[in-house]
């Protein structure tokens, strides 16, 4: 029997993602996705409040090879079937994008491909051709997650991609952790913050950061979620003293407008000052109700057209990697030697390393 | 064809051996690095040998103890070599790979230790008979709680040589030692499993800090 992939087109790439907690596994063939196996140790750091290094480190090590197994069973190829190989080389934790790296080296001297080392944010960008076709050029991306908070134009994903923006302190999703643990929900905090807020009304009318005038004259596309996190805690703890019950869903559903009320503003204007009329938003916090639903209402007011994958395409995996991995073999760009390092603090605009 | 190679201290190792002998063997020039310099020591001495990945029948890694970030290099690209490959990939410790050339080192005459660097002023630390047989360990500890009189073999002689008084060869382990062990079915064989012998530094946080 033929398999489905024998019958699309394109290079076969597998991408493989290990920047933080998920180790994640993708199939591409040209922008069709085949598989996008994941494996997560995220229940292994939730009592820590946070992802702890090495518990991740080791959680890859384990999850590797099953995950690789299991991507190549559900697409129905042979590892023999690859084109090329294409991996997270940064940035994320040091020790966590190691494994993923030594892991992809090891596939592209087992089967004597080439190898890609790519850049987290590129991926986050390349992984919605998958699902809404080629990226419209230029189009602007924001990306918001545990790990980064970012306003990019990207001309070309597999040339280079420019910051137009970022956080200047805690990434969104971080500040959606924080919030959670302040209320009393578990970690990770953004599903859980999104599902108490549409039980509650936005009552608190809680501080936009870098928004002021003088703010947005030196930071005009950057974005600071410190200062609210630090306003959800006081008014918590006010509350707390006064002997009053705390509105756990009114406080998640005030935090949660005022986080994308500041994203999508940025964001907008942004596109107007580049005259830009593609907004793309990935990461995890891409996955939030609220983000989504506010910014397709407030881009359709300004002639914006928004694209964001589904919710599985915009966290961490191996899809979007492999995504980016398939677009830089179609566009003939160059391979990484078998040196390449896994670098936690990739700059933004370097796409390959 | 026998690929080992062993990732768990500051250098990489690499051999090749052929059922016979060793047929080259390699070690990395710098310290640590050890993402960036095991595959292409892996690809560099294949050509050399003038060979191609579909030679290799077998492969074998040093599971530590050491260093943890180092040694998951050696471990996954075991691992997934063996996948992509199609062979099996077997795990020795790497003390006991020191251990086989130190015994011949001191010609099989009497008991000794391999300690090796496990940073935070402690060692690794295995016992060994006079032909290399592993009696105790391999644990984690201070030096000075396993001071010995006995000859010592790795890296941590030379660290500690208040604790470690007889220092011998070799320093680091060697991945032909390692391909012999294996080959010459020498030493106990495991799955390619880390020994991490030390558990994550991590800390169940308090409740949140008071801002106002
Ligand atoms: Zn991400």
């Amino acid at each position: 029997m033929r398999s489905q992939s024998g019958t699309t087109q394109g290079p076969l790439v597998l991408g493989i993602e290990t920047s933080c907690d998920e180790t994640g596994v993708g199939l591409v063939r040209g922008t069709t996705l085949l598989a996008d196996a994941i494996a997560s140790s995220v229940d292994e750091h939730a009592r820590f409040g946070g992802v702890v290094p090495e518990v991740a480190s080791r959680a890859h090590l384990e999850a590797m090879v099953p995950t690789i197994e299991r991507a190549c069973e559900t697409a129905e190829v042979r590892l023999d079937d690859v084109d090329a190989i294409a991996v997270t080389s940064g940035p994320g934790l040091a020790g966590a994008l190691l494994v993923g790296v030594a892991a992809a080296k090891a596939l592209a001297i087992g089967l004597g491909k080439p190898i890609y080392g790519v850049n987290h944010l590129a991926a986050h960008v390349a992984v919605d051709q998958l699902e809404h076709g080629p990226l419209p050029e230029p189009c602007l991306a924001l990306l918001v997650s545990g790990g980064h908070s970012s306003l990019l134009e990207v001309a070309d994903v597999t040339v280079g991609v420019q910051p137009l923006g970022a956080t200047i302190d805690d990434a969104a999703g971080e500040a959606f952790d924080k919030v959670a643990r302040l209320l009393g929900l578990p970690f990770p905090g953004g599903p859980h913050i999104d599902r108490q807020a549409r039980e509650g009304q936005v009552t608190i009318d809680f501080p936009r950061g870098l928004t002021s005038r003088r703010d947005l004259e030196r930071h005009r596309f950057d974005f600071s979620f410190s200062g609210l996190k630090t306003a959800v805690a006081r008014w918590v703890e006010a509350r707390q003293a006064s002997g009053e019950p705390v509105p756990v869903a009114d406080v998640a559903a005030s935090f949660q407008e005022a986080v994308c009320d500041v994203l999508v503003r940025k964001a907008l204007d942004a596109a107007a000052e580049r005259g830009i009329e593609d907004l793309l938003i990935g990461g995890g916090v891409a996955a939030n109700s609220r983000l989504r639903a506010m910014a397709v209402e407030r881009a359709g007011a300004r002639g914006v057209r928004v694209r964001v994958p589904r919710p599985g395409l915009c966290t961490d995996n191996g899809a979007m990697v492999a995504a980016l991995g398939a677009e830089l073999v179609a566009r003939g760009r160059q391979p990484s030697a078998l040196d390449l390092p896994a670098d936690s603090s990739m700059p933004i605009t370097t796409v390959v390393a | 064809m026998l690929l080992a190679f062993d990732t768990a201290t500051p250098f990489v190792t690499v051999a090749l051996h052929d059922g016979e002998d060793v047929v080259a063997e390699r070690r990395s020039e710098q310290r640590m690095k050890h993402g960036e310099q095991l595959a292409p020591l892996i690809d560099g001495l294949l050509r050399e040998a003038g060979l191609v990945r579909q030679d290799l029948t077998a492969l074998a890694v040093g599971t530590g103890p050491g260093p943890f970030t180092g040694l998951r290099v050696g471990l996954v690209t075991a691992r997934t070599l063996a996948l992509v490959l199609d062979i099996p990939a077997y795990g020795v410790c790497t003390l006991d790979a020191i251990a086989l050339e130190a015994a011949e080192g001191l010609g099989h005459s009497t008991d000794f230790v391999v300690a090796t660097d496990a940073r935070r002023k402690e060692v690794y630390l295995a016992a060994y008979d006079e032909q290399g047989a592993r009696l105790s360990g391999p644990v984690v500890d201070r030096p000075a709680a396993v001071a010995t009189e006995l000859p010592v073999a790795g890296e941590g002689a030379r660290l500690y040589p208040e604790q470690f008084s007889r220092p011998v060869a070799p320093e680091l382990p060697s991945a032909g030692w390692l391909a012999r062990a294996v080959a010459e079915e020498r030493v106990e064989l495991t799955d390619p499993e880390p020994r991490y012998l030390r558990r994550p530094d991590a800390s169940v946080p308090a409740a949140p800090k008071k801002v106002s």
